[in-house]
């Protein structure tokens, strides 16, 4: 029997041949990374441990995304903690406010997270870094310490699923709607524990941004990571950025699945998620009559430069509806700059919108455009759980970034082709 | 050793924001995070329940974020441990890894009402249900899990490999 990318990544780890799905393993990590909200409680912990060092100055990673620029005198004091930290145990990549991103567009973009790479992040979005072909799973503050101190972590090995996108994608159709339906499809815990591995012709052409954005949802499902092969769009990608050596695993032909799901795209309109989870998918259009106070678009899903572009499509020459309030987050001053370049940031403003310095701010109610009670919002972010964005009662509708921007110009949710 | 105290139920899919909003979390203190538990699932929560008493959750209980301030916040608030159907795999490792008692069975998460009397004996994963006088079998953790948990997380662990390593 053959095996899996993500069975290979690991085994690859713990210097064995093989691995099986249930094997408990003890593996090396590549890079280990925190943030404001996780690392403080993971430096605590790694204090009481004693070590003399952490196992790697260049394979920590710490971003102080979440509430940064510091939202008030408590969030100002955990970036203390992280920054002493970096200082004291000289840790090279700290990404300080000004030179830095929500982590999950940043680690790709600054070359840090490689094909290959075992990857463990104390925020659950660390499956990001699957889109690169890396094995990257969220853990807990105390996983987080304990391998800054070792450069280990323990696993269960996961059984995979296998997705297979087939057909031509519909306009408007992006990333975000392929995993939207996907987890509209099997349900919030449908991957719960597993592996979730994206193939088809339709993955092939996909952007590299879009599978961050499909990565990066995994977790939605209950996945413990979400998987690409490394092929020439992640290459032309990584080598650009890459400064050193990485290993391509591909799965093997009689590798073992847990279960195999195809989907023929060309059924797939772009997909809104009702409140309160994201498995409330439905299409556009089925969406209804549904009016919003606010419009995010940014965050570790869809802040990235290929999003901005889609939403400047769609904003360009035209007014954001009187009752709205357009938020719009670039993931990283890199971007940011891009779209500065671009003429991105300029159609944004003349739109009426808000353009924010890098930061996770509303996605999970920190900061920068918290919802009050009975406000709703349509966000292309990855959540929308009662309260994540404010208020508990307030509601969120998670949908791609051409959707978020027609419906800030309607006043409600809406297709992109009813303002284009 | 065992644990018992009065049962609070909730659904399926209880997600860590409604468990510790994230609101709280420009603090990392236990104490300040207890006072918040579980509060956008039910806002009253924390005022109702008692010291010793047990959570019972549906499905998937603990998804979403990798918040370790959610398990955090439930034992600080005084929560002995916390019975669901499943639990999400983040909530799952670190609920292991901080020493918050944790028992997986689908059977006592659909039998146990809110109120009942709950004692469970973890070496055997056994859940007495004292006001119905049934008894429910929890699935047993890994070897690997319950070394952790008698080390006392992992903490103590890891702390014991530190040592080795430097000898
Ligand atoms: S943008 Fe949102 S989901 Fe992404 S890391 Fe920040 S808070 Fe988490």
């Amino acid at each position: 029997m053959g095996m899996t990318i993500t069975e290979k990544i690991l085994a690859a780890h713990v210097g064995r041949d093989r691995v099986r799905p249930g094997d408990i393993i003890n593996a090396k990590v590549d890079v280990v990374l925190g943030n404001d909200v996780t690392a403080p409680v993971a430096i605590k912990e790694f204090e009481k441990l004693g070590a003399e060092g952490v196992f790697d100055k260049e394979r920590i990673v710490l971003v102080p995304d979440h509430f940064t620029p510091n939202k008030d005198i408590k969030a100002a004091e955990q970036s203390k903690i992280v920054r002493e930290f970096a200082r004291k145990y000289g840790i090279v990549n700290y990404f300080e406010v000004g030179r830095m991103g929500i982590e999950h567009c940043l680690l790709p973009e600054a070359g840090l997270v490689l094909p290959g790479d075992l990857i463990i992040g104390a925020d659950s979005h660390t499956c990001t870094y699957g889109a690169v072909g890396a094995f990257a799973t969220g853990v807990g503050s105390t996983d987080m310490a304990a391998a800054m101190a070792l450069g280990e972590a323990w696993f269960k090995v996961p059984e995979t699923i296998k997705f297979i996108y087939k057909g031509k994608l519909n306009p408007w159709v992006t990333g975000k709607d392929l995993i939207l339906y996907t987890i509209g499809d099997i349900g919030v815990s449908g991957a719960l524990y597993k592996s979730m591995e994206f193939t088809g012709d339709v993955i092939k052409n996909l952007s590299m941004d879009a599978r961050f954005t499909m990565a990066n949802m995994a977790i939605e499902a209950g996945g413990k990571n979400g998987i690409f092969e490394p092929d020439e769009v992640c290459l032309e990608y990584v080598n650009r950025r890459a400064q050193r050596g990485f290993a391509i695993y591909s799965s093997d032909k009689n590798a073992d699945y847990a279960q195999v799901i195809e989907y023929d795209v060309s059924n797939i309109e772009p997909q809104v998620a009702f409140p309160h989870l994201p498995e409330n998918t439905r299409p556009i259009s089925d969406v209804g009559e549904v009016k919003i106070d606010q419009a995010v678009i940014g965050s570790c899903t869809n802040g990235r430069i290929e999003d901005l572009r889609v939403a400047a499509e769609v904003l360009k020459g035209k007014t954001i509806h009187k009752n709205v309030r357009l938020i719009i987050l670039p993931g990283t001053q890199e971007i940011l700059l891009q779209a500065i370049r671009e003429g991105l940031v300029e159609i944004f403003i003349r739109a009426g919108a808000a353009v924010s310095t890098p930061t996770c701010g509303p996605c999970l109610g920190g900061h920068m455009g918290i919802l009050a009670n009975g406000e709703r919002a349509i966000s292309t972010t990855n959540r929308n759980f009662v309260g994540r964005m404010g208020h508990p009662g307030s509601e969120v509708y998670l949908a791609n970034p051409a959707v978020a921007a027609a419906s800030a110009v309607r006043g409600r949710i809406c297709s992109p082709e009813e303002v284009m | 050793m065992s644990y018992k105290g009065k049962a609070w139920k909730f659904g399926k899919n209880i997600d860590t924001d409604a468990i510790i909003p994230a609101r709280y979390l420009n603090t990392s203190d236990p104490g300040e995070l207890g006072k918040h538990c579980m509060e956008d699932a039910d806002p009253q929560f924390v005022e109702k329940m008692s010291t010793g008493d047990i959570i019972v959750g549906g499905d998937n209980f603990g998804c979403g974020s990798s918040r370790e301030h959610a398990p955090i916040a439930i034992k600080a608030a005084g929560i002995s441990s916390v019975i669901a159907a499943s639990f999400a795999r983040i909530f799952y490792r670190n609920a292991i890894n901080i020493g918050l008692p944790i028992f997986e069975s689908a059977e006592a998460a659909k039998a146990i009402e809110e109120g009942d009397e709950i004692e469970i004996e973890p070496s055997k994963g056994i859940i007495r249900n004292l006001t119905k006088g049934e008894t429910y079998n929890a699935s047993p953790f890994p070897e690997f899990m319950q070394s952790i948990m008698s080390a006392g997380g992992l903490i103590s662990y890891v702390k014991e490999q530190v040592e080795q390593r430097r000898n």
